[in-house]
């Protein structure tokens, strides 16, 4: 009785604070319309296209009009010939881009972070960031003149030092092909992801190292005992957030720097669902190979998560 | 005194064997990030200055030579170089526009703690960021909604970007007090005059962070153009570099050095400067908002 009461009493005043509320917040709700609107409907509705990836493409019915398919795309990609290098180049690329790119920024944040002289810190500072702004074409562009094979300044430096052979052509083998992106990749971004352990090394407390001083730590003991557990949050967020990221590949540098002659490693899957979805028009099946790639993203993020929830109590969200 | 003294000791005591070796260490590699980063950027520059043949003999390796401005010269008479260059800054001065005016105020709404639907539309927009329609259902939604070969793709796609908008709301969250809220409120201030009055003036860190972010985003955008867009006359700058840059290159690539040699040597002569004015108009406003972006994505990253 006593409940059923409560809960009476409890529906109309929840009701009328409702209203209340959109009446006190009915600015709010203006100002996140745009927002709401954009999200809605460049995010959410290609997630709504997503059911081509499971029906026939019909061009004159569009996304909605064609005939249910089921998993016939998605068994049609696991079986095609391409499946296999796809799935290889996406992963190698992205799994040397990680494991050779994480480290360095830290490395890189405490080097500067230690760096007494305020004005070449700066000078550093400034310089490693600089080619972040560089466009992906510039990028490409500049591989292609500094490594040229009969031209490149850089090319030929390596040729006389002996860490690249007489014949090798580094914008065409194959071989090199990874090497180069994931290089190139780490001279564009090291300092800018250096940026945010540098920020969390500055706000390590200076009692910290003082303490670890009367202590007898060294310095690089300090880097052991007092940095390092002082950006280790900093780091197993950006491993899991990477993790999200070990099936996926930026589109563009690797469709820039694509041949003929290096094809055979290239290919990952957005170039594929590129040429193949959209170039030849195949919608049903470029959406249903984007759609598996993005699910084996979402689902290494959720696992890294949950792994980083348990170990280390540390998580996303 | 005497505590101070204490403290010394041991400092001084390290300062020999591991702590020298530790700034050696340091230096060499502060070093080696300079020379390795700042050196090929350095080469484009002094090669868009230098006499082409030389730079393809390799001479020009830490000074310009045989210096020329025949390469700027003849980007100024380029007219779809021009054209580029004013499609890119229309797509980036009305887009970073659109995305301030989008993502500030959504910002701040998120930011409210009292407004009750904040959690599950930011989580709405944060799934965004880890889950999405991939290239094929997107390019059929730009369709479906006309923007396929439109000139406003490249201002409206990406209006807002939700990393840049938790960066903004965590900013919004930390820096301005509850108690300007509290204090406004009781002098009857809207939400539409506090936040244009008041949180707006006291954000031009996080402001300054993420225009940049969106005005390099889209001054590098070439995705989007690549995808969307088929006209010539929309093409942005990126996409006409491309085509300059690296199409050329394709093509000396099977022509050998043998044939070709006029092609060629027109695309050495112009390619190193396209790569500097396409490039610093970018880099010449990165050192003034420099001193906001350890802030900036600092409080970005407080919250993942």
């Amino acid at each position: 009785m006593k409940q059923a009461s409560t809960a009476a009493a409890a529906a109309p005043r929840k009701r009328i604070s409702l209203w209340k509320t959109f009446a006190r917040d009915w600015q709010l709700w203006v100002m996140i319309l745009p927002a709401a609107l954009y999200i809605l409907i460049f995010c959410y509705g290609p997630m709504y296209g997503l059911q081509l990836a499971f029906r026939d493409y019909n061009f004159s019915k569009g996304i909605t009009g064609g005939d249910w398919v089921g998993f016939k795309y998605f068994i049609q990609y696991f079986q095609s010939p391409m499946f296999f290098p796809t799935i290889r180049d996406t992963f190698v690329i992205a799994f040397f881009s990680l494991i050779c790119g994480f480290p360095i920024p830290i490395i890189l944040a405490i080097a500067i972070n230690a760096v007494k002289g305020a004005r070449w810190k700066r000078t550093v500072q400034t310089v490693v960031y600089l080619p972040y702004f560089i466009s992906t074409v510039v990028l490409v562009a500049m591989l292609q003149i500094l490594l040229s094979p009969t031209t490149g300044v850089l090319s030929n430096a390596l040729r006389t030092v002996g860490l690249v052979g007489e014949k090798t052509n580094l914008l065409g083998d194959p071989s090199a092909f990874v090497p180069v992106y994931v290089i190139s990749g780490i001279w564009q971004s090291a300092g800018w992801n250096s940026i945010i352990f540098i920020a969390a090394l500055a706000a390590v407390d200076g009692q910290l190292y003082d303490a670890a001083k009367v202590d007898g730590a060294n310095r690089w003991q300090q880097v052991w005992h007092v940095e390092l557990p002082a950006i280790l949050p900093t780091i197993i967020i950006l491993l899991i957030m990477n993790m999200g990221g070990i099936l996926s590949v930026g589109f563009e540098k690797t469709y820039l720097m694509q041949n003929s002659m290096n094809k055979g490693v290239s290919e990952v899957i957005s170039t594929y669902v590129y040429n193949v979805g959209l170039k030849s028009s195949q919608f049903s099946f470029g959406s249903a190979v984007g759609l598996f790639n993005t699910v084996v993203n979402f689902v290494f993020l959720v696992l890294a998560n949950q792994i980083s929830r348990r170990v280390a109590n540390i998580s996303l969200v | 005194m005497t505590a101070a003294k204490a403290l010394e000791k041991p400092a001084l005591r390290s300062t020999s064997g591991a702590d020298l070796s530790f700034r050696i260490v340091v230096g060499v590699i502060t070093f080696f990030s300079f020379l390795i980063v700042a050196y090929p950027m350095y080469f484009i520059v002094i090669a868009s200055f230098s006499d082409s043949t030389l730079v393809n003999q390799g001479q020009v390796i830490l000074w310009p030579k045989g210096v020329s401005l025949y390469g700027y010269e003849q980007i100024f008479q380029r007219e779809d170089i021009w054209r580029g260059y004013l499609n890119t800054i229309m797509y980036s001065f009305f887009g970073t526009a659109l995305n301030l005016a989008v993502t500030l105020p959504a910002a701040y709404v998120l930011s409210r703690k009292g407004f009750a639907a904040r959690r599950i539309i930011m989580k709405l927009f944060v799934f965004t960021m880890y889950f999405n329609g991939g290239m094929i259902p997107t390019y059929m939604l730009i369709k479906d909604v006309g923007l396929l070969d439109c000139p406003l793709v490249m201002i409206l796609y990406g209006a807002v970007n939700v990393y840049n908008l938790i960066i903004t709301r965590t900013f919004f969250e930390t820096s301005i007090p509850d108690e300007l809220y509290e204090a406004a409120t009781l002098d009857g201030c809207s939400h539409f005059r506090y936040f244009g009055t008041i949180v707006l003036p006291l954000s031009k860190a996080v402001i300054a962070v993420i225009m940049l972010y969106y005005l390099v985003g889209h001054w590098n955008d070439f995705f989007t153009a690549l995808l969307y867009l088929n006209s010539d006359a929309y093409q942005p700058l990126q996409i006409v570099l491309r085509n300059l840059l690296l199409l050329n290159q394709a093509m000396a690539g099977t022509t050998g050095v043998g044939g070709g040699a006029y092609a060629q040597q027109y695309a050495d002569q112009i390619k190193f400067g396209v790569i500097i004015v396409s490039t610093v108009p970018v880099l010449c406003v990165y050192p003034f908002i420099q001193k906001y972006f350890e802030k900036g994505v600092m409080i970005g990253a407080v919250k993942g």
